[in-house]
């Protein structure tokens, strides 16, 4: 019997890539005998597929391009194998044995098919980068193409110049990341280049991708049947898929990806940067939002975001998903630095001990005594010690030097132990060195 | 159907026939499909192909997980297996 859910995850998915979701479709039998799917064939869509005719729009150096997609289906997955005399010795067994894992057989799967509009690697890589986060968060997968929860095969041929005929195709798989897509079409593109030009033909065939040498080779089944002797599955009967349930699956799809880069830079005035950023991550954009639905203004938080805690989560390995910091943490962060209470590097401070135990900026501040330094009479003892302490650069000022107001004001904060208002320390030099303004 | 199509099909599903059983499916095929070919003098065109006795649509289940069978049971029907996978004669060639 058919999961509902897996029926509305496929939906949800087309709809996402702007496909026309049949009214009817049928499940079909792929028949073939191989290891992977003991069962002896494969529930799939054939003739009458989940859905057809969408596109997905996607930048390639800044260029909008489109490809169209021709068609989402669902099927069944078949068991993960392992061949091949390395891979097999590698598990520790002996030649001449293929290895099979059943745990992800017959699981439900959404194939999208594209029409073949990519005109180049970098533009499949690209492609397949925006379809993920797509995929992601339209919720359908978690996009972890290292545990097979997305996957890809690629199909190339090359067109003679002149010619509106593409040539034979060539499929490609074991393309476990998109560097190794680009990697293999643009090995595939060389070497059919080659023999074309030496006057050879291209054979029609599978090959797999060799990750150690960057190189395609034939991936020959023994068996040499093609025909799958496509039929309706008997055991599974029509999907009729009306208006209404589409509706409803429409109104439950987020805002796409696009769509919200949009948004960040006509609506919350955010740099192209960050905008481009925080999209491509959605557990990032989801904190950036929540962030300022909690009072952050949108361009100190995506600041703060992509610059200081992107580069925290890096340093300390935190993924977005386990940060203990919460966008609330944050937001109150931006209040102690706007108030004046924390000065910038002090506020980094802050950031990184929240990130790391989930207290919250203020309690962090509290417990180490980071507040920062404004009163005047305090600040200007500092000045003067450091004034006296320091008689080359003040006459260097003095002579016109600008950039030694710099390293004063160093000095100071240095002397306050970063918890002086670098402003006022600022304000106090030039006063006390009569250059007022 | 020949001989060498029985042959073609039963290596594909992994069987093997005797002399005599081959002769008697390429037998049975041919009978099967000589009827096969007596329904095919029926018009058709006018009517929609019909997988199914019953026409009901959109029969599912809901997203549960229930109890199956286990790794274990499961890897007890393998040819021979070692940890989680199942080891079959190697069935693509490099």
């Amino acid at each position: 019997m058919l999961n509902r859910h897996a029926v509305e995850l496929g939906i949800l998915a087309a709809l996402a890539l702007e496909c026309r979701v049949a009214p009817e479709s049928v499940f079909a039998r792929k028949n073939y005998f191989y290891p992977d799917l003991p069962k002896g064939y494969q529930i799939s869509q054939y003739e009458q597929p989940l859905a057809t005719d969408g596109r997905l729009t996607f930048a390639v150096a800044g260029e909008p391009r489109t490809v169209r997609i021709r068609r989402v289906h669902l099927e069944e997955d078949a068991g993960k194998s392992l061949h091949g005399d390395d891979a097999v010795r590698a598990a520790g067994h002996a030649e001449g044995y293929s290895l099979l894992d059943f745990n992800r057989c017959g699981v439900p799967l959404i194939e999208i098919v594209t029409e073949p509009d990519l005109r180049a690697p970098e533009e499949a890589r690209s492609f397949l980068e925006t379809l993920k986060l797509v995929l992601e968060y339209t919720g359908v997968s978690d996009v972890k193409l290292e545990e097979g929860s997305l996957r890809c095969d690629a199909n190339i041929s090359l067109r003679p110049k002149g010619s509106g005929e593409s040539g034979v195709a060539v499929e490609i798989k074991n393309l476990n990341s998109f560097r190794f897509v680009q990697r293999a079409l643009a090995h595939e593109i060389e070497r059919q280049a080659a023999l074309l030009d030496a006057g050879r033909p291209v054979v029609r065939e599978t090959r797999q991708y060799l990750e150690a040498t960057g190189t395609t080779a034939p991936l020959r089944g023994k068996e040499e049947a093609q025909d799958y002797r496509y039929f309706p599955d008997p055991d599974l009967v029509r999907l009729v898929v009306d208006a209404a349930w589409q509706e409803r699956l429409q109104a439950r799809l987020p805002e796409m990806p696009a769509a919200k880069h949009a948004r960040y830079l006509d609506e919350l005035g955010l740099p192209e940067h960050e905008a481009r950023v925080l999209t491509s991550s959605l557990p990032l954009s989801s904190f950036f939002e929540q962030a300022i639905a909690q009072g952050g203004e949108p361009r100190a938080v995506a600041n703060w975001t992509v610059g200081e805690l992107c580069r925290l989560m890096n340093a300390h390995a935190v993924s977005p998903c386990e940060l203990k910091l919460t966008p609330a943490h944050l937001v109150e962060l931006l209040q102690l630095l706007d108030a004046g209470t924390l000065s910038r590097p002090l506020a980094r401070e802050v950031l990184e001990a929240s990130l790391l135990t989930g207290n919250s900026p203020r309690a962090v501040a509290q417990a180490r005594g980071m507040t920062q330094i404004s009163n005047e009479a305090e600040l200007t003892l500092l000045v003067d010690r450091v004034l006296s302490a320091h008689p080359g650069p003040v006459a260097d000022y003095l002579g016109g030097k600008e950039r030694a107001l710099g390293f004063l004001v160093g000095q100071v904060m240095r002397a306050s132990g970063g918890r002086a208002n670098p402003q006022t320390v600022g304000r106090l030099l030039k006063e006390k060195l009569g250059r007022e303004g | 159907m020949n001989r060498e199509q029985v042959l073609h099909v039963a290596r594909l599903a992994r069987l093997s026939f005797t002399e005599d059983e081959l002769e008697e499916m390429a037998r049975g095929m041919n009978a099967i499909l000589a009827y096969i070919d007596l329904l095919k003098r029926v018009d058709t065109a006018a009517v929609a192909p019909m997988a199914h006795a019953t026409a009901p649509a959109n029969v599912f289940r809901e997203d549960e997980p229930a109890p199956s069978l286990s790794p274990e049971e499961w890897l007890q029907a393998a040819p021979w297996r070692s940890g989680p996978f199942a080891g079959v004669p190697r069935f693509v060639e490099e």
